[in-house]
């Protein structure tokens, strides 16, 4: 058979480790395995592709999709088009950060290292934090960690969650509360934001309150007012934001919240149809050894010399095992580097202007599809950042899909998380659209909706 | 080298944030807007990629050298991957796009669980887990779901583990709000079952195991332990991070297990990235089914792909949309070139390590005297003994041969663990290469043992003090003090 490109040894090498080991064949190496466990068989998969085969086969299957270099897409609902630089791209190639594993080994693995530590820098200044970790799966599985450093921080066995969160993250939350001990409460919005008193209410007893800033529906919270109530409960308050408001948005640790968190992959990641992305998670300094995954510290080496390394350990399941503040190992620290890159490039300048460019094209859309498609918005009276809720006149899911027949994605379906939204629409607009695409938008909407 | 924040200078900038022009941007109420902006770095485009290119020098990975760090299976990442993730097709697909815009990418994950259900023997699969630890805790939220349905749920509040196992395994059970009953290893490697037998009942949920365990040793009496579990109505977790052993040759299904994880970014290629991403799919059996994560990847009847998302009896979700799908085109692109000869690749794993733990067992202890699979594990302990050399200073003298440390002290019941593990990447010369340096280690520890003591000499950091690191914890920069060069 031909030899494989990513195997090496050759039949002659082979003979020779064999009689190094000592044994007449290979068969003989797995002379452990009892018969009835072993296969005895060929797999029954298909055979080997070349690289040219396999080239064309996954071309084929990535034309198949729908991708928005093909559509022009208003769709948002927690993952956002916006622009990735390439130098994003000229980092992450780089088989040297690439290829390597979690940096067990500090001296082989500085660039990494001191990446992360300069990654938790740049997190902590956007969110206005002292401490954050290597990363976390997405900004969904954060949420479920924060849980867990509530629920053994205060002991108490409720978490507080608004249901203008981000429907994705309340179901993870709710998937892993159970085995924490913990039980989930929501707060209904009212006009599209928490009313403070409500949150209040219900904050009684709960070990972590959790909101998102702005919210799912792109409206801004009160989240100064939230973070109190849920202070004044003695609640862990949380805020999921999204970290490129927060060149125009007040940083979560400026008003008073103990842990800020969410996804990262509107900053430096493409969407690639839901990940790999990474979630961020900083907290105050009274948390630090109550964080999951990893943390990068810095140090100095036998001759001074200042370096970094993994620290903190104790925390983490390798030492702690069944007491560790979290299963996690593996986090996303390729995609965080991403974050760190274009964090960078964004400089304060330009994540401040990417802010106002948002926010800019989001009026104007508002204005276009009230003006141009005679369509109501949800929650006029609301302040909203790059995202926002508009009546679609009958259904969304039929407005979607006549709109896609004219080569529009006009945003995403309400309805599918809340009841009696079956007609909103919620209409994502990054920098990256045009006011000429936004035209385009009430256009179709205007010939396909009410 | 500096901090790139000490590289930044006000005023300088990378990017250009297009401008609407005469668009007014609406008012933040005052106690929103931010006040004060966030110290990003600002530096020119060309300082960023200086920055980080000479940051990657000072890095160390599968494309720079040999990396037989154990358990963690550094194979070679092929370059074709790369390149598949960047189509726009799958780059610049929004994860909310409906199915019928998305039907290449539902084909591929279902591709992806259908041959991952053949090589681990078992019948349903979940792409959902974002990595190995995720992937655990997901299938003890399984068991718990299954139990819970046959209303045994507070009945079977256990699960026993091994104690090579890897910390995730005791980590996840804390987390799924399960108890852990530790168990013994036995005098050849395998699990003790004299002391398993005598704590597996009525109350015991699960068993998890890594299949060869953490010590590269194929548990001989896995039949047994099966009749064991199964027998007292308990079920199987298998650890997949060390299927790298057995592709195509066993398979978890086949030894009984019922769920399964399976590591994407050791087994299956994806680059770990310096930390990440993983991708940690589950297998599980028939019975375990209705109650896998939703939405689930389907073929209808007529062909076309879909997410089914009417599961009742579903755990419900542990991570956002489908998993993490840029890990599965790698992953399924490597598995597609090699088809059927998976098992040649696990053959040459596991020839490349008994090659070179017959070529290092006279110079270090070994623990557990067998044939390994595709690792094993080595004590350091006699040259502790007898120089006064650790595991620690072995790996760290390694580094100044060009080679990444494998795996140290771990697993635990093993002093001053040496865990090895070559995969199937590699010549023989640079197994040989290998060996000749920790045979050379070996006899400078006799030798001059502080040219072990002092080293890394080539690095460019000399050894980091942990401790320092730990007792007074510096987790960012401190903007305020002067420049570093």
């Amino acid at each position: 058979m031909t030899q494989h490109p990513f195997l090496a040894l050759t039949e002659a090498d082979r003979e020779e480790m064999l009689r190094t080991i000592g044994v007449a064949s290979v068969d003989e190496l797995f002379g452990d395995l009892p018969a009835g466990v072993r296969l005895g068989r060929e797999l029954d998969l298909e055979p080997a592709l070349s690289e040219h085969e396999l080239s064309a086969h996954m071309a084929d299957l990535a034309a198949r999709n729908v991708d928005v270099t093909r559509e022009l897409s208003f769709l948002g609902a927690g993952i956002y088009d916006h622009y990735v630089p390439a130098v994003v791209d000229t980092v992450l190639q780089r088989g040297e950060f690439l290829t390597a594993y979690t940096p067990y080994q500090p001296e082989m693995s500085q660039g990494v290292l001191q990446s992360i530590f300069e990654y938790q820098t740049a997190i902590c200044e956007l969110t206005g934090m002292d401490v954050s970790n290597a990363s976390g799966y997405d900004g969904e599985t954060v949420a479920a960690d924060a849980c867990y450093i509530a629920k053994h921080a205060t002991g108490k066995a409720k978490v507080v969650i608004t249901e203008a969160t981000n429907p994705q993250v309340r179901q993870v939350v709710k998937t892993y509360a159970p085995g924490f001990g913990l039980e989930v409460v929501e707060v209904p919005h009212r006009d599209g934001t928490t009313d403070v008193d409500a949150l209040a209410a219900a904050s009684t007893g709960a070990a972590a309150v959790i909101f998102q800033q702005p919210n799912f529906f792109g409206c801004l919270e009160p989240a100064p007012d939230l973070a109190a109530a849920a202070n004044e409960a003695d609640a862990l308050s949380i805020a999921h934001v999204d970290p490129l408001s927060l060149g125009v948005l007040e940083a979560p640790g400026r008003y008073g919240c103990a842990i800020a968190l969410g996804e990262g992959q509107a900053a430096g990641n493409l969407m690639a149809y839901g990940g790999p992305h990474y979630g961020f998670l900083a907290a105050r300094q009274e948390f630090i050894r109550r964080m999951p995954g990893r943390i990068v510290g810095e140090t100095v080496d036998t001759e001074g010399a200042r370096g970094y390394v993994l620290t903190l350990q104790t925390r983490e399941q390798h030492i702690r095992r069944e007491k560790a503040t979290s299963n996690i190992t593996t986090n996303q620290t390729l995609l965080a580097l991403g974050g760190l890159v274009y964090l960078t490039w964004l400089g304060p300048q330009g994540l401040r202007e990417l802010g106002e460019a948002c926010l800019a094209l989001g009026e104007y859309a508002k204005r276009r599809l009230q003006e141009r498609a005679g369509l109501e918005l949800v929650f006029p009276d609301r302040t909203t950042f790059k995202e926002f809720a508009v009546r679609a006149g009958r259904n969304a899911r039929e407005v979607i899909r006549d709109a896609r027949a004219l080569g529009v994605h006009p945003g995403y379906a309400l309805g599918r998380d809340y009841e009696g939204m079956d007609d909103v629409l919620l209409v994502a607009v990054t920098e990256k659209r045009t006011p000429e695409e936004i035209d385009r938008l009430a256009d179709v909407l205007a010939e396909v909706a009410r | 080298m500096k901090l790139i924040y000490e590289r930044s200078q006000a005023g300088r900038r990378a990017s250009v944030i297009p401008r609407p022009a005469g668009l007014p941007a609406p008012e933040i109420p005052d106690d929103l807007r931010r006040a004060e902006p966030p110290r990003l770095p600002e530096v020119p485009e060309f300082e960023l990629v200086r920055h980080f290119t000479e940051l990657s020098t000072r890095n160390f990975g599968v494309d720079t050298g040999f990396y037989p760090l154990g358990s963690c299976t550094m194979k070679y990442n092929p370059r074709i991957n790369e390149r598949l993730v960047t189509l726009p097709g799958f780059a610049h697909l929004h994860p909310h796009q409906e199915e019928d815009g998305a039907q290449g990418a539902l084909e591929l994950e279902w591709r992806l669980q259908e041959i991952l259900k053949e090589v681990t023997g078992l019948d349903a699969v979940s792409l959902q887990p974002a990595a190995g630890s995720q992937g655990e805790l997901t299938g003890l939220m399984l068991i718990r779901a299954y139990f819970a349905d046959r209303r045994e749920g507070e009945q079977r509040r256990k699960v026993v583990i091994p104690d090579t196992a890897h910390g995730t395994n005791p980590a996840s059970v804390t987390m799924a709000g399960y108890e852990l009953t530790d168990v013994k290893t036995d005098a050849r490697g395998n699990i003790d079952v004299d002391d398993l037998r005598a704590k597996v009942d009525e109350h015991t949920a699960a068993l998890m195991l890594t299949n060869p365990s953490t010590l590269g040793l194929f548990d001989e009496n896995i039949e047994e332990i099966e009749r064991i579990f199964h027998g007292a109505g308990a079920l199987m977790y298998y650890d997949g991070a060390n299927l790298n052993a057995v592709c195509g040759i066993s398979r978890p299904g086949d030894m009984g297990f019922d769920v399964v994880h399976i590591n994407l970014h050791k087994t299956f290629s994806q680059p770990h990235g310096g930390g990440g991403p993983g991708g940690g799919p589950i297998a599980v059996r028939k019975i375990l089914e209705p109650f896998l994560p939703a939405p689930a990847v389907v073929r209808k009847k007529d062909g076309a792909f879909a997410l089914d998302h009417d599961r009742p009896k579903s755990i419900g979700k542990v991570r956002g949309f489908t998993g993490p799908f840029g890990v599965f085109v790698r992953s399924y692109a490597y598995m597609r070139m090699y088809g059927p000869r998976l098992r040649e690749m696990s053959e040459a794993a596991v020839l490349n390590a008994n090659y070179v733990l017959a070529r290092l067992k006279g110079a270090y202890d070994l623990p557990f005297d067998r044939l390994c699979m595709h690792e094993f594990v080595l004590s350091a302990r006699n040259l502790k003994r007898d120089h006064g050399a650790t595991a620690t200073d072995v790996a760290k003298r390694l580094m100044d041969y060009g080679f990444h440390p494998p795996t140290i002290y771990f697993p635990l019941i093993v002093p001053e663990a040496l865990m090895i593990e070559p995969t199937e990447t590699e010549t023989k010369e640079t197994l040989d290469a290998f060996c000749d340096a920790m045979l050379a280690i070996a006899r400078e520890a006799a030798d001059d043992v502080e040219i072990l003591k002092s080293a890394p000499h080539h690095r460019p950091v000399r050894r980091l003090d942990e401790v320092r690191a730990a007792k007074n914890p510096v987790v960012k920069h401190a903007f305020e003090t002067a420049p570093v060069a």
